[in-house]
């Protein structure tokens, strides 16, 4: 894990906010929320934590990442364009005719993508195969998966916490935003989740609870999670719905809902 | 060429069985092979795969929708994964996953149904799957295959595994009887006609294709010249073996162990208004089934050479 400067990472994450805010403006739809609410985890991610190389995306010894709630993807298409892989200068055709920033994360579009995502609650088990087969191979390679909160309801998504305990699974790592809010409303009013750190225990995953917006706590989280051998280990980043923009932030109103020109501008002087 | 010769049908093992003893072939060959299960394993006979390779063999329990999905992990990670389950549960409850997960991104994920049709017998509807070609033809990219016996499911094991795509293969519980010869040859996208005929051709995949054998049998004895096509591949269907049925006889009978909403005779039908039109007829499920001896319930649910030879006489006096 490299060591760098917090307050190099502090303004790293402030440009990824200011991208997503452009982007979903731009664009006229999207999910803004939850993709503020994920930009230190993917920072830290994808700037300390993952063995990477933005050119030779298809490196078998590479850490692979998964955005299960794929409609975060303006948080992902920021990171890997800032990390190198595809062209900041496009970021605002997102959701556009024939851009490779696709409306949800789509791997025909971005080879460098580990899944097609979308659809709620495969993210996980796509995760499982991928350690099945580095674990069957004798690769280092790690893989980690955000999950949604809301996307955590699906059945799925315990399928898969099974099998991974079960099978010993400790080259995965699970990352839930745990933003508290979904599409209609707050999670502990749709379907509540709680206790959550306690539902992954009793599934025999190693859980980490911690400040996700907070980039010390968010590497001591992933340092955690690689030093755990012998089980799965699920990351849960207690997170801000929107975090970095005041009107945003705990709305639910910008789950999926794209900001205006003059909202976009107050964003982004608040990002300044 | 079509065979000149009548057929002697012996009986022979379930497609199911061809496929598992395959699979073992193929593991020792291929490295790469490996296999998901959710708790069938004895049923669909990957158990002889499990023994011989367990750390290529993942028990998934009985959750499907996540097996399908390890499976399109395993193979953008470079593997060969052939996830099996009886076909009215992988299909349908990982219908989702091999949308979005296996056939949108193209993943190498080759899917195996067995206990496919009503033919299962005794266990009933529930476990009888007769929607699985719909559903798989369904899918863009995806390559859809149902062999009719042990020699062409042991060619379409390999063939399956050598393409690079999505690929499900339908296998049967029954044992059925064996129509090639060891040296035949098989590919994908190929119909195969295995008797010559003039008037009428016949059509199927799976155990149908024995039933329309012997269908041309009871129809020549009538001065009836019936053709006999198997169609191991539903999708890419063989258009020029459609095309040059219907331009030469005139009329085609697709005879399937599946609802006739769907599966091959949609597929032939298609193909034909867009070549030839030509007169057809229909053999398939309609409706669920019930319990019973596999053979009972073919001949209730009318899919028995008897079935195929009256759907031919009609076709044939169609034409008129």
């Amino acid at each position: 894990m490299q060591t760098r400067d917090i307050h190099e990472l502090e303004d790293f994450c402030k440009k990824i906010r200011r991208h997503i805010v452009e982007m979903i403006t731009e664009a006229k739809s999207g999910h803004p929320g939850g993709s503020l609410s994920a930009v230190e985890t993917l920072a830290v991610l994808y700037r300390e934590v993952m063995r990477h190389d933005a050119k030779n995306p298809q490196w078998a010894e590479r850490d692979r990442f998964i955005l299960g709630k794929g409609h975060a993807c303006p948080v992902l298409y920021a990171v890997m364009a800032e990390c190198g892989y595809t062209p900041v200068d496009q970021l605002k055709t997102l959701r556009k005719m024939g851009s490779i920033y696709q409306g949800h994360p789509d791997r025909r579009f971005i080879p460098a993508l580990e899944a097609s995502t979308g659809s709620l609650g495969q993210g996980l088990s796509v995760a499982i195969g991928m350690g099945l087969a580095a674990r069957m191979d004798g690769n280092p390679s790690r893989t980690f998966v955000m999950l949604g909160d809301g996307e955590i309801q699906e059945g799925q998504i315990w399928e898969a916490a099974m099998f991974a305990a079960f099978h010993k699974l400790d080259n995965i790592v699970a990352i839930v935003d745990y933003n508290k809010i979904q599409l209609d409303g707050f999670v502990k009013d749709i379907m509540d989740l709680e206790p959550l750190g306690d539902k992954w225990r009793s599934f025999g995953w190693h859980v980490v609870d911690f400040d996700g917006h907070d980039l010390q706590a968010v590497r001591n989280a992933f340092a955690e999670a690689a030093a755990t051998k012998g089980k799965p280990t699920v990351l849960l980043a207690n997170t801000i719905k929107g975090k970095g923009v005041s009107f945003m932030e705990n709305n639910p109103k910008f789950h999926g809902m794209a900001p205006t020109k003059e909202e976009c501008d107050k964003a982004l002087k608040e990002l300044a | 060429m079509a065979a000149k010769t009548k057929y002697e049908l012996k009986m022979g093992s379930a497609t199911r069985e061809a496929f598992g003893k395959t699979l073992v072939q193929l593991g020792k060959e291929n490295k790469d092979v490996v296999v998901c299960d959710a708790d069938l394993s004895k049923s669909t006979m990957v158990h002889w795969f499990a023994q011989e390779f367990p750390e290529r063999f993942f028990t998934c329990g009985i959750a499907e929708a996540n097996m399908v999905a390890i499976g399109a992990g395993l193979a953008s990670s470079g593997k060969i994964p052939f996830v099996a389950s009886f076909s009215a549960f992988v299909m349908t409850k990982g219908f989702e996953q091999l949308r979005v997960t296996v056939a949108y991104p193209n993943v190498n994920v080759k899917v195996v149904g067995t206990h496919s049709g009503i033919s299962i017998g005794e266990d009933g509807p529930s476990q009888m799957s007769i929607e699985d070609l719909s559903l798989a033809t369904a899918l863009p990219g995806f390559t859809v295959l149902s062999p009719a016996d042990e020699v062409s499911m042991a060619a379409f094991v390999r063939l399956a595994a050598a393409h690079n795509g999505p690929v499900f293969l339908r296998a049967g519980r029954a044992k059925v009887p064996v129509v090639y010869g060891p040296d035949q040859q098989f590919a994908i996208g190929k119909g195969i006609e295995l008797l010559d005929g003039s008037d009428v051709t016949l059509m199927a995949h799976g155990l149908m294709v024995a039933e329309s054998i012997r269908a041309a049998e009871i129809l020549e004895a009538e001065g009836i010249s019936a053709r006999v096509v198997d169609m191991p591949t539903i999708k890419p269907l063989d258009n020029e073996i459609v095309a040059k049925a219907a331009r030469e006889t005139g009329a085609i009978v697709v005879g399937e162990e599946h609802l006739v909403d769907g599966g091959l005779g949609v597929k032939v039908a298609q193909a034909v208004a867009l070549s030839h039109p030509c007169i057809m007829e229909f053999v398939g499920v309609t409706t669920y089934a019930e319990s019973g001896t596999p053979e009972g319930l073919l001949q209730k649910y009318g899919m028995t050479a008897a079935n195929m030879a009256a759907a031919a006489r009609r076709a044939v006096a169609r034409k008129k």
